[in-house]
Formats: C-alpha cells, sequence, structure tokens
C-alpha cells in the first residue's frame, strides 16, 4: 500500500473532499480530505501523504502518511509512516511507528481483535 | 606494560553513528512497578517514540504520547505580561495540552522537560500532572547538575531495557514552521535541588538519583 492503488483499491484523490460518513466492503486509499466516519470493518485504509482525515475510523488495518484526527479502531495492524501526523486514540492489536511520526493520544494494544465500532 | 593493538591494516569502513545510552534509576524503579501491576496508564511528554509504546504496550500497559516541549513553542502562546515583558501564556497552554480527567495516570515520563520548558509554563505545568495523577503515581524527570552550560544537548529518550535508556538529539521545527526549521531546544536554566523540591511541593515524596553524566534523576510520589 505504498503508492496510490489501481483496480482492487477505492481511491480518494488529493482535490476530493469528503464531509459525512463513508463505509465499505473494499480497501481504501484516501489522499484527499475526508471529515467526518470512516468504517471498513474488514479492511484496510491507507491514507496517503497529502491524505488529511478527521474522522473516527474503524477498520481492519490502517497505514497512515498523512495526517489523521480522530479516534482509530483496528482490529489488526496499525502503522504510522515517517510523515504520518496523528491526534487521537489508537486501539489496535499491533502498531508499527517508523521514526519521525507525530502521535498525540492514547495507545492501546489488545491481545484480541478490538471491536469494530466507531 | 600497556599494548595498543594497531589497526593500520585495517580497511577503513564508514563511521557507524554509536547509539548513546544511559543507565537509569528511575526507570528501574518504575520497572518494577510495571512488572508486578497490570493495566497501568503511562503518560510519556516526550517526542513520540515507538520504543517507549513497544515498551508499554508490550507489559500490557496504555501509554498516551504527547510533546509537550514541541507544543510549548507554539507561536500563538507568546503574549506580554503587565509590565510588557514577553511571556508564553500559560492558561492558554492548558486549555490545549494536558487535557485528562484528574487522577488518570499511574506514570508520567516527564524526562527532561522542566529544563528546556519557558519558565512561565514550568510550575502551571508541574500542578496539572499534579491533578492528572493517581494517588500513589510516579513522575519522574531528569534535571542537568551546575556543570552543564547552555549549549547542553536536548535529548529524547526512549526505553530500551528494565533499566536502561537510549538517548536521541532532539531537534525539531516549531508549530507551523516548515520542517527545514528544524533547531535543538536550549537549556533554559539550571535547578538547585532546593527548587526542585518547591517545584514538586505538593507531592508526597521526592527521590534525587545522582548520574555520572551531569543529570539527576527526580523520581517523585503523587
Amino acid at each position: 500500500m505504498e503508492t496510490p492503488p489501481t483496480g482492487e483499491f477505492a481511491l480518494i484523490g488529493k482535490s476530493v473532499v469528503i464531509k459525512g460518513e463513508l463505509s465499505g466492503s473494499e480497501d481504501l486509499y484516501v489522499d484527499g480530505h475526508v471529515e467526518g466516519k470512516i468504517e471498513l470493518r474488514n479492511n484496510s485504509l491507507t491514507v496517503g501523504p497529502n491524505g488529511n482525515v478527521k474522522a473516527n475510523v474503524s477498520a481492519k488495518a490502517i497505514v497512515i502518511q498523512g495526517k489523521l484526527e480522530g479516534t482509530v479502531n483496528v482490529s489488526d495492524r496499525v502503522e504510522l509512516r515517517k510523515t504520518a501526523v496523528v491526534t487521537g486514540d489508537v486501539t489496535a492489536q499491533r502498531i508499527a511507528i517508523e521514526e519521525g511520526a507525530f502521535l498525540r493520544g492514547k495507545v492501546d494494544i489488545q491481545k484480541e481483535p478490538a471491536k469494530a465500532s466507531a | 606494560m600497556k599494548f595498543f593493538r594497531s589497526s593500520s591494516n585495517q580497511a577503513a569502513g564508514p563511521a557507524i553513528p554509536q547509539k548513546l545510552t544511559r543507565r537509569s534509576s528511575g526507570i528501574g524503579e518504575i520497572s518494577r512497578l510495571l512488572n508486578c501491576e497490570d493495566g497501568l496508564c503511562v503518560l510519556d511528554l516526550g517526542s513520540t517514540s515507538a520504543s517507549n509504546i513497544r515498551f508499554f504496550t508490550g507489559k500490557g500497559h496504555k501509554i498516551y504520547s504527547e510533546d509537550l516541549l514541541w507544543s510549548s513553542l507554539d507561536p500563538v502562546l507568546r503574549i506580554q505580561d503587565s509590565a510588557g515583558k514577553p511571556v508564553l501564556d500559560s492558561k492558554k497552554f492548558l486549555e490545549e495540552n494536558l487535557v485528562y480527567e484528574n487522577a488518570q495516570f499511574d506514570v508520567v515520563l516527564c524526562w527532561n522537560l522542566p529544563d528546556y520548558m519557558e519558565e512561565s509554563l514550568v510550575k502551571p505545568t508541574i500542578d496539572r500532572l499534579w491533578s492528572v495523577m493517581k494517588p500513589g503515581g510516579f513522575l519522574l524527570a531528569f534535571f542537568h547538575t551546575r556543570d552543564a552550560g547552555p549549549d547542553s544537548i536536548c535529548y529524547r529518550y526512549h526505553v530500551n531495557g528494565t533499566d536502561m535508556l537510549e538517548m536521541q538529539e532532539v531537534k525539531f521545527a516549531p508549530p507551523g514552521s516548515p520542517t527545514s526549521e528544524k533547531k535543538s531546544p536550549r537549556l533554559q536554566r539550571v535547578f538547585a535541588n532546593r527548587h526542585i523540591e518547591n517545584l514538586f511541593h505538593d507531592f508526597a515524596s521526592i527521590k534525587f538519583f545522582l548520574a555520572r553524566d551531569a543529570i539527576r534523576e527526580v523520581l517523585v510520589v503523587r
């Protein structure tokens, strides 16, 4: 999930602004601006380097390269890349943080999968 | 007689930056608490550290991360006092930072924050920390000794063992500034022991650990 996806991902490009609730059953790549709520119970979210998400997020896995403000509830793995700026509480089974990533909030690692409720 | 091994025949490889480490009696004491209790709430006031998050969550505890020194550099905090002297607005600072419920944390890692933070914020910050800590909770802070100069390197600390810390120089751009403006924070002052005791006057107990690197570790109990 390093580069903007092609076929099997839904893509929100960097000029797109969405306000409201997003839910789906496919992986999502956000490089634009999303404000509201994102729910992808069995799928992954990638916030691209230009992505700016202000939402409570519920997903199977998340990779963050851009900005995310909100509660993150993930049943598997959260990955914060070096350019990530995250403000909010993170609940997950596993977390990986690259040097340079910024996190302001709580980290709660749950051995059982976190209940996917945002 | 003392012999030195020659290295003239060895190929000169690229210099590998050595990781600075230090033993920490304070972290040693906190580790003992972490090992005998479950589900503790830890507040790390340094820069985001993957090592610290891994260390504490790996033991089943919750960790909150908040880089208070970086937040204190926000230009919007700059005001003038009644005498026209530039100060930081501690009220605004505490409206936006350290916003937690009372008695929430079992452990607070303050690191070297009081030595590098603007003076007008230090006492209000410690008072707020007192409020958000549980009675009996631990706070660990590092203070330079008189031997330190204003150019003493500001380190961030990564826990990498029961009583071991890895040290990494802090360089960052203030909030709202481009990352090209990264610089090291400057040591603001050196506290005397009496000043440290006054700073933590409301806490139940205070313990000093003297180290060999011009640092005093201070472990206080709420």
